[in-house]
């Protein structure tokens, strides 16, 4: 994502903006985009989800299948994210294996799952040491205007929640819903001088210092936090975009029910 | 065939309720996706497709820039979901194959040589597959083109016709697919009935294999109809008022 | 626009659609096969004077010699700047085609990377290489203000017949407002009534097809710019 170059113009114009309380697409500061969830939109997946803030889209499609776990976790079944930051999603987006930005994204979405024990893995093993449902999360970024973190793991999110397990396919009983336990949200905030926003436009992404990933359960609790970008934030800061985190994704989780 | 499974049944009916030589239902939609200079999403049975084009723009590598015309670089993809057994991420042989048999076909009513050492970049996400893929694939493509302002001297309809049970069938669907004794993906220049992609696999005699042209050319016409329309529903001009020109 | 008749619809072609059998002359966005006339866009089809023309609906600015665009710079060398001006090819300025002495290697001292021009295109050969100036009057580095863009297709909507469309933006918002031939427009103004004057410009992007264009962007301008004479 290096090659596009935010004009001076509009570097300025954003800050400008923001000064004053207002960005470029009319939003506050602490207001998300529309964000639209279609779930099922993949009749060859167990699970799927198309989702949308503003314009940024993202696909997210559960597959399953049956595999020898871990020896570290005999009895858990087996989750594995993967991120493609395919060049149909923006000209800076090129063919090829996932760089690092596509998998600091599938890490980050990753880890909100597994750290929130959204999927209950323990529910997922079939024969302790020998046989375990693998479940493969892949995302495909469709179109990049910003916030993939979010985007991605709100796609992943309500892929898993609608999943089907494909059990009489193996010959393993009847089809069962895959065993949620909670519903993690992930929610990012940037800086841009000293103005924290959400939901990040590409243009604001390129004008940002520091960006924070914070992803909570319904409690309230934080479950997997990232940091990114070169510029920094202060403590006080952190903790006021906790608080955004869990005030947004208290909204954000209204959505998918 | 000495299997059971019967594929067209005594009253010429197919496994989905169709005659020999229909489509499966079809659904265009240009300008889907933001970012790309144009875009299309297409339904064709259970395939749902995804195209989108980039260009002209300046092509990378440069090692690649043809100094008398632009490039149609092509990459067709399988998302890992699309397919009953996950398919791995990432390019494979074919898909790398596919990729340069569309390149080819949609350059050849591109009007390359208007711009030299520009790259012209097509990207076909296959979402959900069902046999026919490719040719769903490249459909798509020539309108995401033709909505991304390309100069083209025409479309590219493109569709399959297979044979299963002893007979010719337009446009398998996987279920026939699996069973067919033979595969011709096709795509022509409307205007002209000039065939700019083929390949077949199977057993087919000579009378059978001009009888599948015949019915695969008929049946792009009514895919080309479907395309334009589909553009022409994109910019449908309400009564215009006078611009300066 | 109650009297419908008065303004015919006008007719979409896509490429490979007939335009003409018969005598007309073939103008831009078409081609001829077996002495037939094609389209080879996506685009309106317009007839003047003996000549059928395709004004696309989409596509990328293809620049022609001495139109005025807004660029971005992308990148410097010693002699000379790439500016991203939403063609196909980014176009070189070359430091004898800038208003200032520049010396060799001192280039990013007077243009850098992100900076805003209003330049001419210089020339376009027929191998697509372009050039660019800013060796004329009113060219210029653009500093402050906003810079949206529009897809170079609905350029002349956003202008106007006789420039009333923008004409009546910059009236009504108090702004200045410059629209590139290439879909780059430069805004400037009060905060608020930038908003207000890239909002309206986003409309006609967004809208170009409806009906009622100009009396729809008034209505907007009306409820949202400020009150005239301020």
């Amino acid at each position: 994502m290096s090659r596009s170059v935010v004009s001076e113009i509009r570097r300025n114009h954003i800050n400008e903006l923001l000064r004053k309380g207002a960005r470029m697409d009319g939003r506050g500061p602490l207001e998300l985009r529309d964000i639209s969830v279609e779930t099922g939109v993949i009749d060859t997946a167990e699970g799927s989800a198309r989702v949308r803030y503003g314009d940024t889209e993202v696909m997210a499609g559960v597959k399953m299948a049956i595999g020898t776990p871990f020896p570290d976790t005999p009895d858990k079944g087996v989750l594995t994210t993967s991120m493609e930051l395919i060049p149909m999603a923006h000209p800076d987006f090129e063919s090829g294996p996932p760089g690092g930005d596509a998998i600091e994204l599938a890490r980050v979405v990753d880890r909100g799952i597994r750290e929130s024990g959204m999927v209950d893995v323990e529910k997922l093993c079939i024969s302790a040491g020998e046989e375990v449902w693998m479940c493969f999360l892949d995302i495909y970024a469709l179109n990049y205007d910003g916030n993939l973190f979010d985007a991605a793991a709100l796609a992943l999110v309500s892929a898993l929640k609608t999943a089907m397990a494909p059990a009489s396919n193996f010959d393993k009983g009847e089809d069962f819903p895959l065993p949620i336990s909670c519903l993690p949200v992930t929610v990012t905030v940037a800086k841009i001088e000293n103005t924290l926003i959400v939901d990040p436009t590409f243009d604001e992404d390129m004008v940002s210092s520091a960006r924070l990933t914070v992803t909570t359960d319904e409690n309230g609790d934080i479950r997997a936090m990232q940091k990114g970008k070169s510029g920094s934030f202060t403590v006080d800061e952190i903790s006021e975009i906790v608080d955004l985190a869990r005030e947004k994704g208290e909204e954000i989780r209204k959505i998918i029910g | 065939m000495d299997s059971d499974i019967v594929m067209v049944d005594d009253k010429g009916k197919r496994v989905d309720g169709r005659e020999a030589n229909d489509l499966r239902p079809m659904k265009i939609e240009a300008g889907v996706l933001p970012n790309a200079d144009g875009s299309a999403y297409l339904e064709i049975g259970k395939n749902k497709v995804l195209a989108a084009v980039y260009g002209p723009r300046e092509c990378h590598p440069r090692h690649l820039q043809d100094p008398t015309k632009a490039i149609v670089q092509c990459k067709y993809n399988m998302q890992s979901y699309s397919v009953s057994d996950r398919k791995r991420p990432g390019p494979d042989r074919r898909s790398a194959e596919i990729s340069k048999i569309i390149s080819e076909a949609l350059e050849s009513v591109i009007l390359t040589e208007l711009f030299p050492r520009a790259s012209i970049d097509v990207y076909i996400e296959i979402m959900q597959a069902n046999a026919g893929t490719r040719c769903a694939g490249l459909t798509a493509a020539s309108v995401a083109l033709a909505d991304a302002g390309m100069p083209m001297r025409d479309l590219v309809p493109s569709v399959a016709v297979g044979k299963a049970d002893g007979k010719l069938l337009l446009d398998l669907n996987k279920e026939e697919d699996n069973f067919g004794e033979a595969d011709l993906p096709l795509a022509i220049i409307p205007k002209t009935d000039e065939v700019v992609l083929l390949q077949m696999d199977g057993h087919m005699t000579k009378e059978e294999f001009d009888s599948a042209m015949k019915t695969g050319v008929a049946a792009c016409h009514e895919i080309y109809e479907m395309q334009k329309d589909a553009l022409r529903r994109r910019y449908s001009v309400g009564e215009e008022e006078e611009v300066e020109e | 626009m109650e009297n419908t008749n008065a303004k015919p619809k006008r007719e979409v072609v896509v490429p490979g659609d007939l335009l003409d059998d018969k005598e007309l002359r073939p103008g831009s966005g078409t081609y001829v096969q077996d002495g037939k006339l094609y389209s080879s866009l996506l685009g309106v089809k317009s007839i003047r004077s003996n000549y059928v023309n395709v004004i696309p609906l989409s596509g990328r600015y293809l620049p022609q010699t001495a139109d005025t665009v807004v660029g971005k710079i992308i990148d410097i060398g010693p002699s000379n700047w790439l500016v991203d001006i939403n063609a196909p090819y980014p176009a070189p300025l070359h430091v004898n085609e800038v208003p200032w002495r520049v010396e060799f290697g001192d280039t990013a001292r007077f243009l850098n990377v992100g900076d805003v021009i209003m330049a001419k295109i210089l020339m376009m050969d027929e191998t697509n290489k372009i050039q660019v100036t800013m060796n004329e009057s009113g060219m210029r580095k653009l500093q402050g203000g906003h810079v949206i863009q529009v897809s170079y297709s609905k350029v002349p909507r956003v202008i106007g017949k006789g420039g009333s469309m923008i004409q009546m933006i910059k009236n009504m918002t108090d702004c200045r407002v410059f629209v590139g031939q290439n879909g780059m427009i430069w805004i400037e103004g009060e905060l608020d009534n930038i908003l207000v004057a890239s909002k309206a410009i986003e409309m006609i992007d967004e809208e170009a097809q409806a009906s009622n264009l100009t009396d729809r962007v008034k209505e907007y301008l009306e409820r949202n710019a400020p009150a005239e004479g301020q």
